[in-house]
């Protein structure tokens, strides 16, 4: 149901009758008497005999070509009324609405583009990374959804993938990328600091993440931050710190960082916790499409 | 001399003066934040001179502080002489200018510090929303008070414009900013979701058509027949097109919400009353024009009669565009670019300011006993630099909002968009920048008549002028 035809109650499409039709009527009545002579009117050309501070006014006819165009924007507001919705729950003869209209042109547009889409959709994204033309139409829709948030040279920003890079969140197979254009990802890192004990067991855990990429620091911080990271962290980021792509688990060995590798910015997330959304693209860019997508973001990190 | 014999002129100076006072106050921070859009650097990290906080401070300094301020004078001067009657209320007018001009410090202090209502020209909290009620009401007390006791027989079509446009910004104000503090600069609305859209474009549309129109249009039938010295051009005009245009205006809102939620039916009635619009709205324009007949000579040698023609001229062409992009098939192409924003320039600094100009610089002489401006060479000066200005920011505005439309929805020949947002944001810059040369232009007309001014009234003494007695 749309919300054209829900009114509260039948008072207000007579209103909006009343009001609209009422307005071009009296409009027309307005123009129609004006134009017309009565007895004792000065005569066309005379002041009106009023004068205020020195002013005066000539009693000149309305112009004939401004009448006109009035009367024609009138004939034309009243014909719009008829053929389309504007009269309360009254459709219009054309049964034209917005939501029908804009149904009509997806649709047209999916039966002319969709079996160029289909076409590719047919082929295997690992193919459709070494094809050409499919990369071109990949890189077409990755500058209108993507690059908003991912860049325009695919090369991420804070709390957004790089793409351009082996690294990944969720998995790097085409089979991934894919399922993350579309049905989206979300990413939750709760924050550690209550059950850390605060701001030390904080900057224990982050010294010793930050030495899983061989950063330097605080060998005996790094020792007490393994005990707390074996208990609380590992479930998701394993043992070894490489990460779980089920569970979007960043891989914390390598020297990729999604929300920043200072040494502050990674306490924080330990700290606070951090939380990604991609969105589902399922809705508005079908499965065709972001095949096409899959294989292009694909080809970036090959 | 009495005060009861004169007429009062104080109001009237000080109104006039704060127009161009604020007219460069407001056009300098347009000015800002056109230089922004292409150099972002220019906010300078300071979280008060960011565009988001200065574009809301530009929109109500240019409407409400510059043309605000010159509505509310010249009405009273109008208004004065053509009933012929002191203005009624003893002190009240006072406090209408001074209440007015904290309205406009107010504004001044909380936008830049990101205190909004977030409606579009009506950002400001609800506290100055009650101060503008008080001193909007006392101001509609002052005018038809004036009206009531008037000593000639008829009211001037001037006056009828000036009414019709205080009294519906009253009720405008009032409807639009009904809201629910939650503390002294918190507030929400009380409409729900597209209905508090259409409420707010209801206003929005009308403070074009009541503020920025109609309210000019009274200035118009006043200063116009005055400096050409012609008698106006057609009573029965006047009559018309002043009923068509405020009954018609009431209508046009939801054209800002073509293709939203806003139910269908909304956007057609929106749609229809605006094109009704265009023959009501182009009789101010041939009223005033034709009122020349017989002196078109004077357009050589006037530059005061030059601001005030081509002011209509420009309010002709933005009122024959707005019905054109009201169409929803334009508006389609229109909306979201800066075509709009072409388009409320052409009104905003075309038609408002330019006949504001034209009438501060036919009124100063009069407020303060001199024979003409201090230099009229200067005001022709003027005239070319906003001419110029108005023409380069409006022509700019039109090539980049039509290639910014088409931009947005060519495709290829898959299907898939031709051009994505930055490409189409990268293809501005040049017309940004010529909008800043045009702006920038403008701005710099105004402090040529700001020298002027000063030149005017430095050592001239203010004059009230004699009521004469015989109506």
């Amino acid at each position: 149901m749309t919300a054209d035809t829900t009114f509260t109650s039948g008072f207000w499409n007579i209103w909006i009758w009343v009001l609209t039709l009422g307005n071009i009527l009296a409009c027309w009545w307005l123009i129609w008497w004006a134009s017309k002579r009565r007895p004792g009117d000065p005569a066309v050309g005379e002041l009106t005999g009023h004068t205020w501070d020195g002013l005066q006014e000539i009693n000149n006819p309305l112009p004939r070509w401004w009448l006109w165009m009035f009367y024609l924007t009138l004939i034309f507001g009243v014909v719009y009324l008829i053929l389309y919705p504007g009269l309360g729950t009254f459709k219009g003869v054309l049964g034209w609405t917005q939501e029908k209209a804009h149904t009509a042109e997806i649709q047209k547009a999916d039966e002319k583009y969709g079996p160029i889409f289909a076409q590719f959709a047919s082929q295997p994204i690992e193919d459709l990374a070494g094809n050409e033309e499919a990369l071109k139409i990949g890189h077409r829709l990755y500058a209108n959804y993507c690059a908003l948030c991912h860049g325009s040279d695919a090369g991420g920003g804070p709390g957004y993938p790089n793409l351009s890079d082996k690294a990944t969140l969720w998995g790097g197979s085409p089979e991934q990328i894919k399922a993350s254009i579309l049905d989206g990802r979300n990413g939750v890192m709760p924050g550690w600091e209550a059950p850390l004990g605060g701001e030390q067991g904080v900057n224990e855990v982050a010294a010793y993440v930050l030495s899983l990429s061989d950063r330097k620091v605080d060998a005996a911080q790094a020792t007490a931050g393994k005990a707390k990271y074996d208990a609380m962290c590992a479930s998701c980021h394993g043992a070894d710190g490489t990460g779980n792509t089920a569970l979007g688990a960043p891989n914390l060995t390598d020297k990729t960082w999604v929300y920043g590798g200072s040494e502050g910015a990674v306490r924080k997330s330990i700290a606070k916790g951090r939380k990604g959304v991609m969105p589902a693209h399922r809705g508005f860019l079908g499965e065709d499409k972001s095949h096409i997508l899959a294989a292009y973001i694909y080809s970036l990190s090959k | 001399m009495s005060t009861e014999t004169t007429y009062n002129y104080k109001v009237v100076r000080q109104f006039t003066i704060m127009t161009v006072v604020w007219g460069i106050v407001g056009m300098l921070v347009g000015v800002l934040i056109a230089a922004q859009l292409i150099w972002p650097n220019l906010n300078f990290d300071i979280p008060w001179l960011t565009y988001s906080r200065l574009r809301p401070l530009h929109t109500n300094a240019v409407i409400f502080a510059f043309g605000g301020s010159a509505l509310i004078g010249t009405s009273y001067y109008v208004v004065q002489r053509t009933c012929q009657t002191r203005l009624f209320g003893g002190g009240l007018a006072a406090f209408t200018f001074w209440g007015w001009m904290l309205v406009i410090v107010l504004a001044a202090v909380t936008l830049p510090l990101g205190l909004t209502s977030s409606k579009e020209y009506a950002e400001l909290e609800w506290p100055v929303d009650l101060l503008i009620t008080a001193v909007w009401v006392a101001y509609a007390i002052v005018f038809f008070g004036t009206i009531v006791k008037r000593k000639t027989k008829h009211i001037y079509v001037a006056n009828w414009f000036y009414g019709a446009f205080i009294l519906t910004i009253a009720v405008l104000h009032i409807v639009n900013s009904a809201e629910i503090p939650v503390s002294w600069t918190k507030s929400y609305s009380v409409y729900p979701g597209t209905i508090d859209a259409m409420v707010q474009w209801w206003y929005g549309h009308n403070a074009v058509g009541f503020f920025l129109t109609a309210g000019f249009l009274g200035m118009m039938y006043y200063f116009i027949p005055k400096q050409a010295n012609r008698p106006v051009f057609s009573y029965r005009l006047s009559v018309v097109h002043f009923w068509a245009l405020i009954s018609t205006y009431m209508w046009a809102g939801p054209h800002h919400l073509h293709y939203t939620a806003l139910p269908n039916w909304a956007q057609s009635v929106g749609m229809v009353f605006s094109l009704i619009l265009l023959a009501p709205s182009w009789g101010g324009m041939i009223n005033g024009i034709m009122t020349l007949s017989g002196a078109w000579h004077k357009l050589r040698t006037d530059p005061i009669l030059k601001f005030l023609i081509v002011s209509l001229s420009f309010y002709g062409m933005s009122t024959f565009e707005g019905p054109m992009m009201s169409v929803k098939t334009v508006n389609a192409l229109s909306h979201y670019t800066e075509w709009t924003i072409g388009h409320v320039h052409s009104g905003a600094l075309g038609w408002v300011a330019m006949i504001t100009i034209g009438s501060v610089y036919f009124l100063l002489p009069k407020l303060f006993g001199r024979e003409q401006m201090y230099s009229v060479k200067l005001i022709d000066w003027h005239f070319w630099m906003s001419t110029i200005g108005v023409v380069l920011y409006v022509v700019a505005l039109w090539v980049a909002g039509i290639m910014q439309g088409l931009m947005w929805r060519a495709v290829n020949a898959d299907g898939t968009l031709t051009y994505s947002f930055v490409e189409s944001l990268e293809a501005m810059y040049p017309f940004y920048f010529v909008r800043l040369i045009g702006g920038g232009l403008f701005f710099l007309g105004m402090l040529v008549m700001a020298y002027n001014m000063v030149k005017t009234i430095s050592g001239a003494k203010a004059v009230n002028d004699p009521i004469p007695q015989a109506a």
